[in-house]
């Protein structure tokens, strides 16, 4: 019971360290595409209102990009502290991806990040477009080896056991291992949506507070029409990859389903709410809807796939845990799709940026991405237990042989750090949000320099100095 | 197979930690003299001597991390498993002073003493941490099999507590005669003063280590000690009498950049000197690196990857140092 609570606790700060961590990446990889298509169109129009907004968001991905780096530190060495016998078993083959990850992390940080934050007057405007077109290139290369070695852990292929370790044999299929081109689709586009929301928060929060200008409309309408066209791609994508994961980890969808055994000759229905209980093998309090299950997962009117029950249940995953996170991860994705549709229709009504409603909501809203990133990651790890890589290493036996005092302190000190310095972090980002772009910016903005306050190496000087002894004065200092 | 990749990496490796050691040394440095020095303008000014820089240099730690789990994975999961605990405090204490570095410019007053604190406790944290996992390392760490098999607390040994106060001693000295080249009038002449207490306290500690090592160890002292490698190895000692000999004489003229150049000298010497002791075991006493080596299908399609980036991530970094040369001056702008 002892090495049991060890376990757990070692889950427990992973799944913490984890988590406080990709929420930087995610909001990365989606506001570097956003600065892309912002500088594109200032190139193309040569309107102002483009570029006031490419340095208003700019300024938000500088905090947030030094966040990702020093919360990414830790999960360097947390495979080694937490999982020393899965980075034995396993390091050859995570071990080069993750080097890979990060070789172009620093790759982007050493070559465009500085060029893209401070360049603005020493490089001419095309050379500066492809600085910021590499970043965003950068942090989608990034996200592809990280999901790559994640998603092998999910479907692995492309290796060898010798002298009990694996050994790859052929890195292409290592890499582009079954579930890998879903994941990367749905976490992409994940991000994509997490930052829509973002965006359009900070536009509808301006909107309510009564600044209604050309950029607070131009980014709450731009937010808008990406979360229209996306959300709807993520829901096709989402169904790609729930086949995906039914063809090749049937207990997981069998527990994100909260589906124990099938009916001779019967469609299975769909749970919608319901407790699932992993003693009793049954579902309490359940709302079901008749074959809706089978029609979802196998596109048929009574198509089967298996149930928990046809599993020891040593190899189940824990069905309460995936059956609601899964939950939460959908409901959030139907909410951003109502909200698109909403969007559209008050657009054609002419009330886009006036309906209190709809402005509410969107910033009530500006969480969901990101909550349903987590619930998302929480499903698809969750539900590969009892494994590590998947049919190949339990996670009981990829755990360091610490014990449950030692993992309990650095936990507790994980918890208590984490939460004070990404809290201030957090709340500096939400007032430079509740600051808003300023107008004709570009003009006046320190471009930084040797002996200069903005310095190119590191990100965070590129968002203003002082705001909280100022917070009505446009960001000159 | 006319390629020993293990060896390759290892040089990587062992490159990576000491770029680390050498730049991250002095930046932690300015936080460990910043109890000295209380005004709030000659903060500023330390701080902005380091402040253009100091994150590249923390990139040496995470691609070591991740280097050492690509080319050696069982080393990696041992020896972060032997120092779970200094390893987690080291990395809280370089979030700490992390954060503290960026927000301490954007604080009002009232705050920034906070944040001055979390700075000063998180660069002497970081520090003593990495020197006890350094006493650790150098003191062996106990293998069961393919894992750790000692106890939670094994690294906690008389010998490392002392290389975690000898690295405080070495990069206080380091951030010390870094501030001597990097700045001028009294914070310079007040580092001037520091610096001699600091040269005698590291010249003990080197001695402290060079003895108690072999001591400890006999294949240690056998290694030193035996002919013919006495006669190979006698330079490193010799050498650390010459660089400190001129490192205090330096200190007495109007120093410039040769005391910080004199400094990592003795630190790079102390750094040959462990490697000579445990070479070529990266889990010492027992598994060298060709044991702890992964297949070199994994070795050689990562090495492609680093031989590419690591030659652009040197470029950078001696572009950003030319760029920010010369003396800061006072206050942030």
């Amino acid at each position: 019971m002892a090495s049991l609570d060890a376990l757990m606790l070692a889950r427990i700060q992973f799944g913490f360290t984890i988590s406080f961590h990709i929420i930087f990446p995610a909001l990365t990889i989606g506001m570097a595409s956003y600065l892309v298509v912002l500088e594109a169109l200032w190139l193309k129009t040569k309107q102002q209102v483009y570029r006031d907004l490419y340095l208003f968001w700019s300024k938000v991905f500088a905090v947030n990009f030094a966040m990702g780096v020093v919360s990414g530190l830790v999960m360097a060495y947390q495979f080694g502290t937490n999982w020393s016998a899965f980075s034995d078993f396993a390091g050859a083959v995570t071990g080069p991806l993750l080097a890979y990850e990060v070789l172009t992390a620093f790759f982007l940080e050493a070559g465009f990040l500085g060029v893209m934050l401070f360049g603005w007057s020493r490089v001419g405007p095309g050379l500066h477009f492809f600085a910021t077109l590499m970043v965003a290139v950068g942090t989608l290369v990034s996200a592809t080896w990280i999901l790559a070695s994640n998603s092998w852990m999910q479907t692995p292929q492309g290796y060898a056991i010798l002298d009990g370790r694996v050994v790859p044999i052929d890195w292409l299929a290592v890499i582009f291992n079954p579930s890998f081109p879903y994941r990367l689709a749905h976490m992409t586009v994940a991000a994509y949506l997490a930052t829509a929301l973002v965006v359009g928060a900070a536009g509808a929060f301006h909107l309510l507070r009564g600044r209604d200008d050309a950029a607070i409309r131009t980014m709450t309408s731009m937010a808008m029409w990406m979360l229209l066209l996306v959300a709807p791609i993520q829901v096709l994508i989402g169904d790609l990859h729930g086949l995906n994961t039914l063809a090749h980890q049937p207990a997981k969808i069998a527990a994100i389903e909260g589906h124990w055994e099938n009916r001779p000759g019967e469609g299975v229905p769909l749970t919608l709410i319901g407790w699932p209980d992993m003693e009793r093998e049954i579902n309490h309090f359940a709302v079901e809807l008749p074959r809706l299950g089978s029609l979802i997962l196998t596109h048929t009117w009574d198509g089967q796939f298996p149930g928990l029950k046809s599993y020891p249940r040593s190899d189940r995953p824990n069905a309460t845990v995936v059956f609601w996170s899964f939950r939460i991860m959908v409901g959030l994705g139907l909410l951003m799709l109502a909200l698109g549709f909403w969007s559209l229709w008050a657009r054609w009504r002419g009330s886009l940026y006036r309906s209190r409603a709809l402005l509410r909501s969107a910033v009530v809203m500006a969480p969901a991405g990101l909550i349903a990133i987590l619930a998302g990651w929480i499903t698809t790890e969750a539900g590969r237990q009892p494994w590590v890589v998947y049919n190949v290493m339990r996670t009981a036996d990829a755990v360091s042989a610490h014990d449950a005092t030692q993992l309990g302190i650095s936990l507790a000190l994980f918890v208590v750090v984490y939460f004070v310095l990404f809290g201030a972090g957090t709340v500096y980002v939400l007032r430079i949000l509740a600051h808003g772009p300023a107008e004709q910016a570009a003009e006046d903005e320190p471009q930084g320099g040797p002996g200069q306050p903005h310095q190119p190496a590191r990100p965070m000087s590129a968002a203003p100095d002082r705001l909280d002894t100022a917070p009505a004065a446009p960001t000159t200092d | 197979m006319g390629i020993d990749l293990p060896l390759i990496w290892a040089l990587i490796i062992l490159f990576g930690v000491m770029m680390y050691v050498i730049m991250d040394g002095f930046d932690l440095g300015i936080g460990l003299l910043y109890p000295f020095m209380p005004g709030k303008a000659e903060r500023d000014t330390m701080m902005n001597t380091v402040a253009p820089i100091w994150d590249g240099n923390e990139t040496w730690l995470v691609l070591g991390g991740a280097g050492l789990l690509a080319a050696f994975p069982l080393a990696y999961s041992v020896i972060l498993t032997a120092f779970y605990l200094p390893i987690i405090f080291m990395l809280l204490g370089l979030i700490f002073r992390g954060v503290a570095f960026e927000f301490r410019f954007k604080a009002s007053d009232a705050r920034r003493r906070w944040w001055d604190g979390a700075f000063i406790g998180g660069s002497v944290v970081a520090t003593f941490f990495q020197g006890i996992v350094l006493g650790g390392f150098v003191g062996g760490i106990k293998v069961t099999g393919r894992a750790y098999g000692g106890g939670v607390l094994d690294w906690l040994t008389p010998f490392a507590v002392f290389t975690g106060i000898a690295l405080l001693v070495a990069y206080a000295l380091l951030g010390c005669t870094w501030l001597i080249m990097k700045t001028a009038g009294d914070l310079q002449a007040r580092m001037i003063r520091l610096a001699r207490p600091l040269s005698w306290g590291l010249l003990f500690a080197i001695l402290a280590i060079s003895v108690w090592t072999p001591l400890a160890n006999s294949d240690i002292a056998r290694r030193w000690f035996s002919a013919p490698n006495i006669f190979w190895f006698a330079p490193v000692p010799v050498l650390v009498a010459v660089a400190f000999y001129w490192l205090l004489r330096a200190l007495r003229g109007a120093p410039h950049g040769g005391p910080f150049l004199l400094t990592l000298g003795l630190v790079f010497l102390g750094y040959s000197g462990l490697g000579i002791s445990l070479w070529p075991y990266i889990i010492p006493p027992s598994v060298s690196i060709w044991q702890a080596a992964g297949p070199p299908q994994s070795l050689g399609f990562t090495l492609v990857g680093a031989l590419l980036v690591i030659p652009i991530i040197l470029g950078y970094t001696g572009f950003a140092y030319y760029v920010f040369r010369g003396k800061v001056g006072d206050g942030y702008e």
